[in-house]
């Protein structure tokens, strides 16, 4: 692990006027009693980098996946952009989440595809539905994957197999994909828990990038301390479904590592 | 005392085998004196026998009579000289030359077809030939045999006449080996026809099939009650529009050249419509402005398609006959051609019956949504009232009509008035129930339904479903195709579902979670994921098709088990033979084929 004595000073204008994203007392009961999230409410800027952090079985998944509806919260509201996503009918759901990009731990691409169909995958909320059955992508979008693809240094990799690609190419065809989509937000699902430290910097690098010069807002759940530190402009934490932290991630004392992990937690790095 | 008890149940359980297992004895009738008796073993060493020489290939067979006189009894006067060898070729002589009826003389030939045998004739001047013994000759086509003379007494010379029959030529294939082959090709194509079919309508059951993709919908109250009513409608209306269409194109179908304008009318036709009613692959999907313009020319692009549809059947059935007639050897290529044009025409009002089905169940769905959206709670729970009564009303009329047509019931009353009252009341009991923005398990439903038929047309063996099939269709392979294809939809959507229920979550989420609909899900995430379990399961099917279609002949269905069972009923075993031995060929290489492949496509 890094040693995170020097954190980069965020170069960019956070505007903190209108959130791109507010959540607002969001619950998630599962079937089986399970409260995944108990009243979560905070607010993510325009163009922040927001790492959400906490334990396996925290409910970081879920608070991600609530933002986009791929799990149904049971309260509570998401506003994208001041609409209400949690509200929307099937149409405005789609067109909701169009507008965010998902990275997630397993990459998830479809194995069996090439990297290009992967890539093309994130223009599925815009292109014509009838079309795209068969496979047909205007001729704007496949150059444009073709940009992306290069953009995460996998231009040569466009015609192979996604399963013949390695983790951390996997995860830059994920992050392309994403990128696919115009994104306002990316919500990134432990997208570095699955690789190695070197690639782990890799893909948060590119993330990084994508924050910084496309000014999309990031989302990021991470297990490491030293990469909140290193890339995050603020961080929220959860500990059993509940928010217990929402600051700067040099706000993070030893006593409030304790309260996110609990008492038998020890740092590393 | 925890022991005793132990060895109790111990006890009982043996006991209760032991019941068990002489219950079973008694009903399957276990007869060892049948396994010892001699005639029963005569008669099976008679079958292996016959089992172990199929009736595949046979010689060409020359007969060759050599006769000798004899007189009985012996002529008054001096002794008949014995007969002279002659310069060439078999002959045989008699000694003595002459007898008494019944007395008993020595039959030695010569130069005949070594290791040879055939009947040793007595012929009197009646010329009826009487058995009298055998010949065999030895490696030197020599035989020495003695044989009593018949009470046939006359003044004339009779005669005695060997018979032997040599192959001619080299082994070819028996009538019996070419109708096997005849057969067998017949009962591999049937297994093709059949897994076809069957694949074709199991693919798209077994995404309904599929609890992981059916679970999570859901739809509200007015879209179901909306559904049922309107799905009906839209089976009919389908079906109605593919008739009038027909009607129309009929007028044309006397002369393929109008039939062929006609097809590339409508083709140009749908595709400008195509141009007009969706937007190019870039352009988003918007709604309202021109949304009158899309509907006119989707309208009009559907006529054109299915007016070329039938052109095009017209077509393929006139350019079959054509061709039927000029290719020769290969007409059944002009048969197929004139078939798929049958085909065609005989699937399109099933096909607009489904997609008009679809629509409508399209516009239940957005309708009852904006239903539920728009109205106040009370306003929602009054229409949802109706809509429940009005649902259940159809419902239990369209079960009425059904039993009323099976048993024949044509009281107005019983079949629909009374449903229809029942119906009602049940599905205002349910609107009642229901919160009024309650979102239904509509999926849930679906599946569940999809696997009971699956599930029960599954129980039934393709060997029972050809006998309702040979009622309908005749005796022979075309009813086994339709059984096996009938019983392949139901194996195969199964096996296939649990693939689909398998399949990886990941990518699904990732292509939902970029705004995808449940459509392009299933085509980005689904399909690539199942084609290789898909073929593997295809192939595995046609291995198990073409063991059933061996044997679906028995029932009426075809093939070579229709030959095999006329041999065994004939008791012609050596030519059962045959088939049994063609049928274990083909089904071991369908087994080492399929399996081949399928290690290719994993």
């Amino acid at each position: 692990m890094l040693a995170s004595a020097f954190y980069p000073t965020p170069l960019k204008l956070t505007i903190a006027v209108a959130p791109i994203l507010r959540v607002e007392h969001l619950t998630k009961v599962y079937d089986n009693r399970v409260r995944a999230l108990d009243d979560v409410s905070f607010d993510v800027n325009r163009g922040e980098f927001l790492a959400v952090i906490g334990l396996s079985g925290s409910g970081k998944s879920t608070l991600l996946r609530c933002i986009n509806r791929l799990v149904e919260p049971t309260s509570g509201r998401v506003l994208l952009d001041g609409t209400d996503v949690t509200g929307a009918n099937d149409a405005e759901l789609r067109r909701a989440r169009r507008r965010i990009g998902m990275v997630f731990q397993h990459f998830n691409l479809v194995h069996r595809s090439s990297v290009l169909t992967n890539v093309l995958a994130g223009r599925l909320g815009y292109v014509n539905p009838i079309w795209s059955l068969i496979d047909r992508f205007p001729k704007d979008d496949i150059a444009k994957a073709h940009v992306q693809l290069e953009r995460v240094g996998l231009a040569d990799k466009a015609d192979d197999r996604a399963d013949d690609l390695s983790g951390g190419q996997q995860q830059r065809v994920g992050i392309a994909r994403a990128l696919m989509q115009d994104p306002d937000v990316i919500l990134a699902d432990e997208p570095v828990a699955s690789l190695d430290p070197v690639l782990a910097h890799s893909i948060m690098r590119h993330l990084d990038e994508i924050n910084r010069t496309d000014g999309v807002t990031v989302l990021c759940s991470l297990h490491f301390l030293d990469l909140v530190h290193e890339y995050a402009d603020r961080v929220i934490a959860l500990n059993e479904g509940k928010l217990m932290f929402d600051g700067l991630p040099a706000e993070i004392d030893d006593e409030k590592f304790k309260d996110i992990y609990g008492k038998e937690a020890q740092r590393v790095g | 005392m925890p022991r005793f008890t132990h060895s109790l149940l111990t006890g009982l359980i043996v006991v209760i085998i032991v019941v068990i297992y002489a219950y079973g004895f008694s009903v399957t009738q276990v007869n060892l004196d049948e396994l010892d008796s001699p005639d029963r073993q005569q008669s099976l060493t008679r079958i292996l026998r016959a089992l172990a020489r199929p009736n595949f290939f046979e010689f060409d067979q020359e007969e060759v009579a050599v006769e000798t006189p004899v007189w009985v009894p012996c002529p008054s006067g001096e002794p008949p000289a014995p007969s002279v060898a002659p310069a060439s070729g078999p002959y045989m002589t008699v000694t003595p030359a002459c007898g008494d009826p019944n007395s008993e003389v020595t039959v030695e030939g010569f130069g005949f077809a070594p290791n040879s045998s055939g009947p040793l004739n007595f012929i009197p001047p009646s010329g009826v030939s009487l058995q009298i013994g055998r010949i065999e000759t030895d490696g030197g086509g020599h035989f020495l045999t003695t044989v009593e003379l018949r009470d046939r007494p006359n003044a004339e010379a009779q005669m005695l006449r060997a018979i032997t029959r040599t192959n001619v030529g080299g082994p070819h294939l028996s009538q019996n080996g070419r109708d096997t082959i005849d057969k067998i090709i017949e009962t591999v194509f049937m297994a093709l026809l059949a897994t076809t079919l069957g694949t074709l309508l199991a693919i798209p059951i077994s995404f309904f099939a599929a609890q992981n993709l059916m679970r999570t919908v859901t739809s509200p109250v007015p879209s179901v009650a909306l559904s049922i009513i309107l799905a009906p409608a839209g089976v009919w209306l389908g079906a109605r529009f593919a008739g009038v269409v027909q009607e129309m194109t009929a007028l044309l179908a006397a002369q393929p050249l109008f039939s062929l304008g006609g097809l590339l009318a409508a083709g140009a036709v749908a595709w400008l419509g195509l141009r007009l009613a969706l937007p190019g692959a870039g352009e988003e999907e918007e709604r309202g402005d021109n949304s009158l313009i899309r509907i006119v020319s989707g309208a009009v692009m559907a006529v054109a398609v299915l007016a070329g549809a039938y052109f095009l059947a017209d077509l393929l059935e006139a350019a079959g006959v054509w061709l039927a007639t000029r290719l020769g050897l290969f007409d059944f290529v002009g048969d197929f051609v004139a078939d798929i044009g049958g085909i065609i025409r005989l699937l399109l009002p099933v096909v607009c019956a489904l997609i008009g089905a679809g629509l409508f169940l399209g516009v239940a769905g957005s309708l009852g949504q904006w239903i539920a959206e728009r109205f106040t709670p009370a306003t929602g729970k009054i229409v949802n009232l109706i809509l429940g009564a009005l649902a259940g009303a159809v419902l239990l009329i369209l079960l009425g009509l059904g039993v009323g047509w099976l048993y024949q019931i044509t009281n107005w009353r019983s079949i629909i008035l009374w449903p229809g009252v029942i119906g009602g009341i049940l599905g205002l009991g349910v609107a009642a129930l229901t919160p009024y923005n309650a979102s239904l398990p509509t999926g849930y439903v679906v599946y569940t339904v999809t696997r009971t038929i699956l599930n029960a047309l599954r129980s039934v063996e393709a060997l029972i479903m050809v006998i309702v099939f040979a009622v309908w269709v005749g005796i022979g392979p075309f009813a086994g195709v339709l059984a096996l294809g009938l019983h392949t939809v139901a194996a195969l959507a199964k096996l296939y579902s649990e693939q689909v229920e398998s399949i990886m979550e990941g990518p699904l989420e990732a292509i939902l979670a970029t705004g995808a609909n449940r459509l392009q899900m299933i085509v980005y995430a689904v399909i690539p994921q199942i084609i290789p379990p898909y073929i593997s399961f295809t192939m595995y099917r046609w291995d198990i098709n073409v063991r059933m279609s061996t044997i679906i002949g028995f029932a009426g269905g075809g093939g070579i088990g229709f030959l095999l069972q006329q041999n065994i009923n004939l008791l012609n075993y050596r030519s059962a033979s045959a088939q049994i031995l063609a049928i274990a060929i083909v089904v071991s290489l369908m087994d080492y084929l399929s399996s081949a492949l399928r290690q290719r496509t994993l």
